[in-house]
Formats: structure tokens, sequence, C-alpha cells
């Protein structure tokens, strides 16, 4: 007995130094860029964040240096259960260490639970819920580049104090439609504005004729489209045919996407108020990515917000490896090593991430141009107000992250 | 009650959609015993061809209702002539798995080359604007699609029930060999035929273009509702895809007013009744 826990103790020390010396030469990582490739979010998201994730790893220069970094790609096709096998497999079988992007809030917060569980790194770019660092957060989970908090805090306050005090909510109903509508009706109530009602529809619905007379039949000044992606689109362009804007009741569209305008049009688009933190015709760097970018899509598509998250989170994510001196395939210590070392990009600038796993960086609000102001066919945005980081996302003192309690 | 009234409009208005999609379906399946399960996306091929004509040809939405189901239904044609007519005689499995099989990679060849988010088509000049109704704001584009989709399904039934030609057609469905011997060309019927179906199909695509996004999924999304249509109608009943595609879309309309998330699910609950009580659909005929 003696000698077998002698043994025992040998071996789990042998074990430790072979370890650790493992860890200073491995200098392998692999990323899964997990997103929905075909659906509804796949334009803002899927191969562009692919493609991002490449970028990064190519302007890392980490491969030059004897790193050998590995992307795979994955479909989730807005289908939690299959993002979570997808990832599961990808921890358990091809050894990923890292999974990024992940749109659609219902995938993304049953990945959170999976990264967790095996100890992964997860920075979040495409999803929108602010529970990823709230009420669910994780030791694991960066969540990038925008949140539902943001959204509510940004566009919802800028409406509700432009007057917009009556509110009816179009709402998706799963996770992020949820979350978007509980944190802009904080903001509403809280400036003395009111929600008069609201219709939950499903995702990716084509038809939202229905729910707009219901809409309209509400006389709120405001119609608050807690949705996403071609849900949004489809709503926007439905809303201009049967005459909303027109009657006097203003579309407040909480999260719009690059590529959504791009398939509205601005004849439809045009006006229209909205929040993003990234815009690639912002400054020289942010243009001379974009144009790089640009020149790999297939359809010669500019960057949004989510892929350029993406982008920059994996550039911070293999900047705190290299500081660690090796991958230690050991989740929660990268995230760490992350959040020690301040964020600054080409693209969003200067930031840092919370304790929470929040990324903080300025947020911009933004107007839609006229066809007439356009120059090319990717000049849609017209910068109306920067909202500081620490004024845009959940403050500290707020925020119910178990990580925060000490 | 003025918004129940605006709800069964809309649901009218859907409902052209259904009714000229599974009416072509119907056709198809009535002459050609193929479930053609490529439907989706030859629609959405009518509505990508409407937009190259406009963007590349600058030729006009009223054009586009004419061409667009011409082409398209050229290509549905080539589909019948080098694919689906080796599947004569065969189980309605293997066509529905080849078309399904067309269906996915003429999907995925738009997606890859336009992404999955859609280009805008803007409605005609002429039919800009909206009507108050009183109870509602009726917009123009929207009373010219139930107008015009009522006037196609009329045609296209009076077209197979009532003329020599859709006479031909149905004998050639019963007994090919016997009609061959009256001299009448029946391979080149049965094409014509699919080509007609698949036109419908196109030409809700242009008709849909103004309205919904030119997307590539936009049949695939829709399809599964049009089949759940056809098997309520009846399979291959031509009146009874016609009026089972308007009758949905008003309860579709319906449950979108009194219970919102369940209107994804609401047809295929009536599907499911219906097919406990009569098997054949409502309008089918016993195979």
């Amino acid at each position: 007995m003696k000698k077998s826990i002698a043994s025992l103790l040998l071996g789990t020390a042998l074990a430790v130094t072979t370890t650790g010396a493992a860890f200073a030469q491995d200098k392998t990582v692999k990323i899964g860029a997990l997103s929905d490739q075909s659906g509804l979010y796949a334009d803002l998201g899927g191969p562009g964040s692919t493609l991002a994730a490449q970028m990064a790893v190519e302007d890392s220069g980490l491969a030059g240096k004897g790193w050998k970094i590995d992307i795979i790609s994955g479909d989730h096709q807005n289908k939690p259960d299959i993002g979570t096998a997808i990832a599961r497999q990808w921890f358990d079988v091809d050894k990923v260490d890292i999974i990024v992007d992940v749109p659609n809030s219902g995938v993304a917060l049953a990945v959170n639970n999976v990264v967790k569980e095996k100890n992964g790194v997860y920075i979040n770019s495409g999803a929108a819920t602010s529970d990823l660092t709230n009420a669910q957060c994780s030791p694991n989970t960066v969540h990038w580049t925008y949140d539902t908090y943001m959204l509510a805090h940004t566009t919802g306050q800028a409406l509700v104090k432009a007057g917009g005090d009556t509110w009816f909510f179009l709402t998706a109903d799963y996770a992020f439609g949820a979350a978007l509508e509980r944190d802009t009706t904080a903001v509403i109530t809280a400036n003395g504005g009111k929600v008069v009602g609201g219709v939950k529809h499903p995702l990716n619905t084509p038809d939202f004729s229905s729910f707009l007379l219901q809409a309209q039949a509400s006389k709120a000044k405001i119609i608050g489209l807690a949705n996403a992606g071609g849900d949004t689109t489809n709503t926007i362009k439905q809303a201009a045919e049967f005459g909303i804007v027109k009657g006097g009741q203003k579309l407040a569209a909480l999260l719009l996407f690059l590529t959504d305008v791009k398939a509205i049009g601005l004849e439809t688009a045009q006006g229209l108020n909205f929040t993003e933190t990234f815009y690639w015709d912002m400054n020289d760097q942010t243009r001379a990515f974009s144009k790089r970018f640009s020149a790999k899509m297939k359809n010669g598509a500019m960057p949004t917000m989510v892929q350029a998250g993406v982008y920059a989170g994996v550039r911070h994510y293999l900047k705190a490896l290299e500081a660690l001196g090796g991958n230690p395939h050991d989740g929660v210590k990268v995230v760490q090593k992350m959040k020690s070392m301040p964020t600054e990009d080409d693209l969003f600038g200067k930031g840092e991430i919370q304790p929470n796993g929040r990324t903080i960086h300025n947020a911009y609000l933004f107007e839609v141009k006229t066809p007439s102001e356009s120059k090319g066919p990717w000049d849609f945005y017209k910068l109306v107000g920067t909202v500081p980081g620490d004024q845009a996302f959940t403050p500290l003192s707020e925020s119910k992250c178990a990580l925060l309690k000490k | 009650m003025q918004a129940l009234y605006a709800q069964l409009l809309v649901g009218l208005i859907n409902g052209s959609f259904y009714a000229l999609l599974s009416l072509g379906l119907a056709v198809i399946f009535g002459m050609l015993n193929i479930i053609n399960f490529a439907h989706g996306a030859l629609y959405m091929m009518g509505a990508f061809v409407a937009y190259f004509l406009l963007n590349l040809g600058g030729i006009n939405y009223w054009w586009a209702l004419l061409l667009a189901p011409i082409i398209v239904g050229i290509f549905g044609m080539i589909l019948e002539r080098t694919m689906l007519q080796w599947l004569t005689g065969l189980d309605h499995l293997y066509g529905l798995l080849l078309t399904f099989g067309i269906a996915l990679i003429v999907q995925g060849v738009f997606q890859n080359y336009f992404g999955s988010s859609g280009l805008p088509y803007a409605i005609p000049d002429q039919l800009r604007g909206g009507m108050n109704l009183g109870f509602m704001f009726l917009p123009v584009y929207r009373g010219w699609v139930v107008i015009f989709s009522l006037v196609v399904c009329i045609a296209t039934w009076f077209l197979i029930e009532k003329t020599r030609l859709g006479a031909y057609l149905r004998a050639a469905t019963e007994n090919p060999t016997l009609v061959r011997a009256f001299g009448i060309n029946v391979p080149r019927m049965i094409t014509l035929t699919y080509g007609l179906g698949v036109g419908l199909a196109a030409l809700a695509g242009v008709l849909s273009a103004p309205i919904n996004q030119v997307r590539p999924l936009m049949g695939a999304d829709l399809i599964i509702v049009v089949f759940a249509v056809v098997v309520i109608g009846g399979m291959g009943s031509i009146m009874g895809s016609i009026i089972t595609g308007f009758a949905l879309g008003v309860i579709e309309g319906l449950t979108k007013y009194f219970y919102p998330e369940a209107s994804n699910t609401v047809v295929f609950v009536l599907m499911v009744l219906v097919l406990l009580v009569k098997p054949t659909g409502l309008t089918g005929r016993a195979a």
C-alpha cells in the first residue's frame, strides 16, 4: 500500500513537471469558428467570421515565430442542440482551444455552458444577450462586440429622450428577443416612458404584416424591433409598405447590421437610427482592414461589427497566448491573462475586458444615409454620436455576475 | 373587430402565395406523379430572375411577370428532360429525393454567390402607396397580389379541367399508351406540364420579390408550409389546392392575431387533424 502511494505521488510529480515543460514549448492552437453558416444570420457572421479569424491569425505574425494555428468552422443552424453537439465534439475529438463568434443568443448561452465545462476559451462576438456577462457569466467567456444592455442604453435611450415615450415591441421569440425587450423596457420606464403592448413572433418569419397591423393599431409612438438579421430587414421593408412611418409612428431598429442595410436598400432604410460598435468607414485603419477583408469575400462585402469583433477578439487572445509564452490549454488561465491586458486594435481602438468578461469600447449612434448621400456600394452610415464604453455597457455595480463576488 | 377584418385580409394575401405554389405542385403531382421538392428553389429562382432582369437588363417588373416564368419554366423543362423523365413508373420516393437534391444544390449555389440576407427589389411605381379601407391600410401592391393570383389560379384550373388540351393531359396521365396511339406526343406533353408547374412557382417568386427580400432561402422557408397545404387539400387536386391555399393563409393570419407564437405550427396541427379524419386530404381522391 505504502509503495503504491509513493509511486502514485512520484507519478503525479512527474506528470506535473512534464506538463509544465510541454506547456512552455507548446505553440499549437486550434480555433473553432462556430456560426450560422447558411441561415438568416449567415451574412453578418458566417463565412465572414471565419475569414476574420484567419486574418487575425495572419496579422498576429505568430506563424513566423514557430506557432501552428489552425482554424475550423461549423454551422450551428441556429439550433442550441446542434451548437452544443459541435462544441462538444470540437473539445473532445478535435482538441479545439477556443470557440469564437456564435451569433444567436439561444445557441450562445448553451455553448457558454459547454465551454465552461471543458475549460476552453469562448470569445463571443455574434450574440446579443447581456446574460453572457451577467446572470450566466463564466470565467471562460469574453463577450466582445455588443450586447442588449448596450443597445437599450444607446438607441433606446436616445429615442425616449427625443420624445418617443410610448412603445410597442415586435420581439423575436427566443433568448435574444426576450433579453433585448427586457433591457430596453427597463430603459424606457426609467426615463418616464411606457410600453403599451407587444407581440412575440417566431424566429425567421417571412411575413410581418399581421404583427405590423397590431403595432399600428396600438398607436404607440415607437415600434421597437427586438429582432435581428432577416427578421429585421423584412419588418422594415414591410413597415414601409404599410405606411407605418408615414402614418407618424417611428421604427426603432434596436439591432441593425451593415448587411441588413444592404439588403433593405437605402431607399427604404434611409433615416433609421441605430447603434454599432464598428463601421468600416470610421478611420484609415478600419478602412484598410475592411478593404483587405472585402477583397477576400466572395461577394465583396465589407465586414460587419460581428466579424470585426471576431478579428479583434482573436488578435487579443493570441496576444495573451504570446505573453504566456505558450498555450497552456487552460481556458480560465488564458481568459485571466486576456482580462489583465488592456485591449487595443485597429478596429475598436483602446478598451478593456471587465472581470465579468464584458469588453468595453466605444459605441456609435448612426443614421442611414439617403440614396443621394451615398457615394458607393457600401457607403451607408452617418455618425450621429459617440457613447464612451463606460456609459454604454453594464456598470460593474449593476452586474449580477457571480465572478464579481469575492 | 376592425383588427380582425384586417387580419383576415392579410391572411388572404399570404394565401395567394400558398395557392399559387400549391397549385403548381398539384399540377405536377397530378400529371407527372412527382412530388416536386424543388418547387421552393424554383420559386426563389423566379424572384432572382426578376432581380437580374431589372438590374442587369433594365427590364421592369411587368415584363418580369411574363419573362421570369418562361425562363425558369425552360430551366424546369431541361430538368425534366435530363433527369426527372427517367423516374417514370418508379416509386414517388425517388422523385422526392431527386428534386430535394436539386433544391439543395440550386439553393447552395445561390447562397454561395449572393449570401443569405437577400437583395432589395422595389415595388413598381404604378403599384406604390396604399388606400385606407377604414379598418386597415391596404398597400396597393398586396391588393394586386390577391387579384392577380386569383385570376392565374382560375385560369390554370380552367385550362386543365375545361379545355381540350387539359383533357389530353388528363388522359395522358391516365393511359399514356392509348393517348399515344392517337398520335399525341406524350413525353413532350409531360415536359410542357412540368414547365407550366415550374412557371407558376416562378410567377409566385416574381410576385413575392417586392414584398420579401430576394433571398436564396425564401423558397426553403415556404416549401414545407406549402406541402402541408397540398396534403391538407388532397394531393393532385387542382381546385382543392387553390381553396386550401387561400383558407390556410386566412387561418394562419388569425392565429397571428390570437396567439402569434403558434403561427408557424398551426398549419401542421391542421394537417394532422385533417389526415386523422380523412387520410386523402379534404378533396383528394383515393390512391
